[in-house]
């Protein structure tokens, strides 16, 4: 069957069985290999992407749910102003060690930033709880949060 | 003293290169895995050569090319790459400068360097590295005891930088294994047998509809491939669904912890960090002077590495040649162990590292290589890219054996420690796929021991080596007398294992760390002041010090507990102190609030880099030593997920503030697995604080708090 997906400001028509998991299509049909599999089990939030400006699990969930969606995958936040902000405060704090969990993360941050613009340390923890990482890149992660905020409202 | 990696490659060729365009390109036999050894090596080249960082490229590690450093393990890699690198880095300047003054005219010392380009002072002539050496091989050895540059003038070593490839992981352009693609790729999946002893009874073909999909069977080894990833992945269900396995007797059933200390063992005797064949001394009778004697026993689980990205591999045969692109922490020895499995000669196979997700140690890299070189061998002139389920990673990769550790000792009264016995029990941590020939190498590698002709695997034989295995860090750097130290190899025990993030120092650290503050209890003596009595080396106490000023910087709050740990990381590389403050809620669940991380590593090069070693390291510990235990039953593993094997989440991650001592012009020692032992110290230790409680059996979950609640 035949899905319409916008991914990163770009329609794709895609040819797909309608059942296959959205990241497959991300990676395997359009290169969006930034989108990482983790679990395939909805447990670590390795897959998350941004879907109509929400942050959502790729793995599981099917292409057909994203029918009409706008999708932003980690290689798509360059080009949104917040999203590329949050990557430069994952730069500036070093936020990564393997790097394997951190397109996730970023997204997620994103998705949270967009809603809470300030979102206090419980609103911080409950958007990251889903998201694992093995390196502990957590109190990075934390920092660059906190860099993102103080940035936006210097500005 | 010589560095070894330069006595196996002595050549200058063989660790640099400068391009026709100025590029300087430097080699390296270790890789990196997120530890920023890339970063590290950079700075340094920068520094001896006063080249900009950004026009420095660390070359891609692959067989034949790569200067061969056995595995990057141990934390090892700044001793052995680090300081080769400076050394040929060194060499390469004064090479430069040599050819430089020849060229225009004036002495050595006449002369500067800035960014690649020197100049004479006097006449303001200058020559680039490019036009000096660009493109052109040194065809010199690296002089072992070139100068290096002085401390004082340091530019780039020991600058708070970005690390290297930092903006492709988080911008998602960094390309790991997982994510090559190659025209014509296969993508694929093993079925798996439903534990380590079943094997393949019968394969159901007509059940297995296969719409384009191709089925590799050798023996027990199982897989699937096929073109749409997708549809590979639902062919490895219906396949799985197909299969029927003799299961035999299963795993080996009773009690984990009891079988530690009753099993057949070798044991033997460690001597100054070292084992010795020679028959275990009985434990003495306390000295008369004691004024106290304790003794404890304490018990680890068997732990996963669990990496976030299960592990992959892309293989292709191609007229009777194998190219692997792995995320195995050692090409070489992953090359001879395959070459054996797939009965070819070493030279027909080619290694080349790619990124993967963190490994801490041996996980399913290696094995997963040997995987889906067999699918390639079964399809050839195809790549073939295999990756490891989320399941298969959990259930069949090495696990950390589990431990037990039976300290005791007497104590006089002024807390001099007058004897110490430290006994340490479990199976091996070394199965990494190294060779020592008549297919040792394969016969490490998961599927070599299920296919029709098997390799099956090896009887582990006791570590020898310095502070390796089930010894490491059994040791004290605590100058006790009369030790009495035992290294236990256990037979009969129901789990795969082999090496993880510090191997046993992490359990013999905890056990050590737990038993001085029992034993200042014991004594009514102060737990920091009983470390700083026994100890001889000053920067030991520094680091204990600092950060134990730093913990306790402000006042305790109500129902909090505070605790320490320490260790020098195999009594020789970098030494740590870790202070953290917790409480338990009343669901019994420890919350870590605050953490302060002291460390010594010698010359800092990446500081930043260190201080995410210091700080990951006692982030991944504490879920080690709060959350984590590999279950299992007769059947199988049953932890198979994250549910059913959680970690640490970002609603008990502390603050951390790490603190690192300035030690220029002093050897590098190796940062990556020094704050693991102590942080678990420090958490039993907090928490004995916070509640009374002495817990002894990782890990501290809700259950084990209650238990020793009501004991
Ligand atoms: S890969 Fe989707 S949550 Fe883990
Ligand atoms: S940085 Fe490696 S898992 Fe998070």
């Amino acid at each position: 069957m035949t899905v319409t997906l916008h991914v990163n400001g770009t329609e794709h028509k895609i040819e797909a069985d309608p059942a296959t998991p959205l990241i497959f299509v991300l990676r395997n049909q359009l290169g969006l290999t930034g989108v990482k599999l983790g679990c395939g089990l909805e447990q670590c939030g390795a897959c998350t992407v941004m879907a109509d400006g929400q942050s959502v699990l790729s793995c599981v969930k099917t292409v057909s749910e994203f029918n009409g969606t706008k999708i932003v995958t980690i290689e798509g936040l360059a080009a949104h102003a917040l999203g590329s902000a949050v990557q430069r405060a994952f730069v500036a704090e070093n936020a990564a060690q393997c790097g394997y969990c951190t397109p996730g993360m970023v997204s997620e941050v994103t998705a949270l930033l967009s809603a809470k613009p300030k979102p206090s340390r419980p609103e911080i923890i409950e958007a990251l709880n889903g998201h694992l990482c093995r390196c502990g890149s957590h109190t990075r992660i934390f920092k660059a949060i906190e860099r993102v905020v103080a940035e936006k409202s210097n500005a | 003293m010589p560095n070894g990696s330069l006595v196996k490659q002595p050549n200058l060729d063989q660790w640099l290169a400068i391009g026709a365009d100025g590029r300087v390109l430097v080699r390296t036999g270790k890789v990196d895995i997120g530890q920023r050894i890339s970063t590290a090596l950079t700075l340094i080249a920068a520094e001896e050569l006063d080249i900009d960082p950004t026009r420095i490229d660390i070359a891609a590690v692959e067989t034949d090319v790569a200067p061969d450093e056995g595995v990057t393990s141990g934390s090892n890699s700044m001793e052995e790459s680090g300081d080769a690198v400076r050394r040929a880095t060194a060499t390469a300047r004064k090479h430069l400068l040599a050819l430089a003054a020849r060229q225009l005219g004036v002495a050595e010392d006449a002369l500067d360097i800035v960014d690649g380009l020197i100049r004479a002072r006097a006449t303001n002539r200058s020559i680039t590295y490019a036009e000096l050496a660009g493109g052109k091989p040194f065809g010199i050895p690296v002089d072992q005891t070139a100068k290096t540059k002085d401390p004082k003038s340091f530019k780039h070593v020991g600058t708070r930088v970005t690390a290297r490839g930092m903006a492709d992981l988080v911008g998602g352009s960094a390309k790991y294994v997982h994510d090559m693609q190659m025209p014509g790729m296969l993508h694929a999946r093993v079925v798996r047998p439903p534990h380590y002893h079943a094997t393949l009874a019968k394969l159901d073909d007509a059940k297995f509809k296969s719409a384009g999909l191709g089925i590799v069977r050798d023996g027990s080894f199982l897989a699937v491939a096929g073109p749409d990833e997708y549809a590979v992945l639902k062919g490895a269900e219906r396949l799985a669904a197909a299969a029927t396995w003799d299961r035999g007797k299963g795993l080996p059933e009773g009690d984990l912890f009891k079988n530690l200390t009753a099993n057949e063992r070798v044991s033997l005797p460690v001597i100054k960090g070292s084992p010795v064949k020679e028959a275990v001394p009985a434990l003495p009778a306390p000295p008369a002077n004691a004024a106290v004697t304790h003794q404890a026993r304490y018990e680890r689980p068997y732990n996963m590495h669990g990496t976030i990205g299960p592990s992959a591999a892309l293989a292709k045969f191609e007229n009777g040649q194998m190219t692997v692109w792995t995320h195995s922490q050692g090409i070489y020895v992953l090359r001879e162990a395959m070459a054996e499995a797939l009965d070819m000669p070493i030279e027909a196979i080619r290694v080349i590292h790619a990124i993967g997700a963190g490994c801490y140690g041996h996980n399913g890299a290696d094995d997963v290589a040997l995987d889906a070189a067999l699918v390639a061998r079964a399809n050839p002139g195809k790549p073939v890219l295999l990756k490891w389920t989320r399941d298969d990673e959990h259930a069949w990769e090495p696990y950390t054996t589990a431990m037990v550790m039976e300290l005791q000792a007497s104590l006089d009264a002024s807390g001099k420690v007058l004897a110490w016995s430290h006994e340490s029990y479990g199976d091996t941590h070394n199965m990494r796929p190294r060779s020592t020939g008549n297919k040792s190498g394969a016969a490490r590698l998961l599927a070599a021991r299920y296919l029709a002709d098997p390799v099956p695997p090896p009887v582990a034989t006791p570590s020898m080596g310095h502070h390796v295995g089930i010894h490491r860090n059994q040791e004290p750097l605590y100058t006790f007398d009369n030790q009495r130290l035992v290294k236990n190899l256990v037979r009969g025990l129901p789990l795969r294992t082999s090496a993880m993030r510090t191997l046993g120092a992490y359990a013999n650290v905890f056990a050590l760390e737990s038993f001085i503050d029992e034993l200042a209890e014991a004594g009514g003596l102060d737990p920091i002041a009983l470390r700083i009595r026994n100890l001889a080396d000053q920067r030991a106490i520094d680091v204990i010090e600092a950060c134990n000023t730093a913990l306790n910087r402000d006042k305790k709050p109500a129902g909090y507990g505070r605790g320490f740990g320490f260790a020098r990381y195999k009594n020789q590389k970098t030494y740590c102190a870790v202070g953290i403050e917790v409480s338990v809620n009343d669901a019994a669940e420890v919350k870590l609030h605050r953490c302060v991380i002291a460390a010594d590593a010698g010359e800092i090069v990446d500081r930043d880099g260190i201080a995410a070693q210091m700080e990951g390291g006692v982030l991944q510990a504490a879920s080690w030593t709060l959350y984590e235990e590999v279950k299992y039953d007769r059947d199988g593993i049953t932890s198979r997920d994250w549910d059913s094997y959680p970690i640490l989440r970002f609603d008990n991650v502390p603050e951390i503030e790490t603190i690192l001592m300035e030690r220029p012009g002093a050897p590098f020692l190796g940062a990556g697995e020094a704050s693991s032992g102590p942080a678990a110290g420090a958490i039993a230790n907090a928490i004995k604080d916070a509640t009374g409680l002495r817990l002894r059996r990782l890990p501290f979950t809700p259950e084990a708090i209650r238990a020793a609640a009501y004991r």
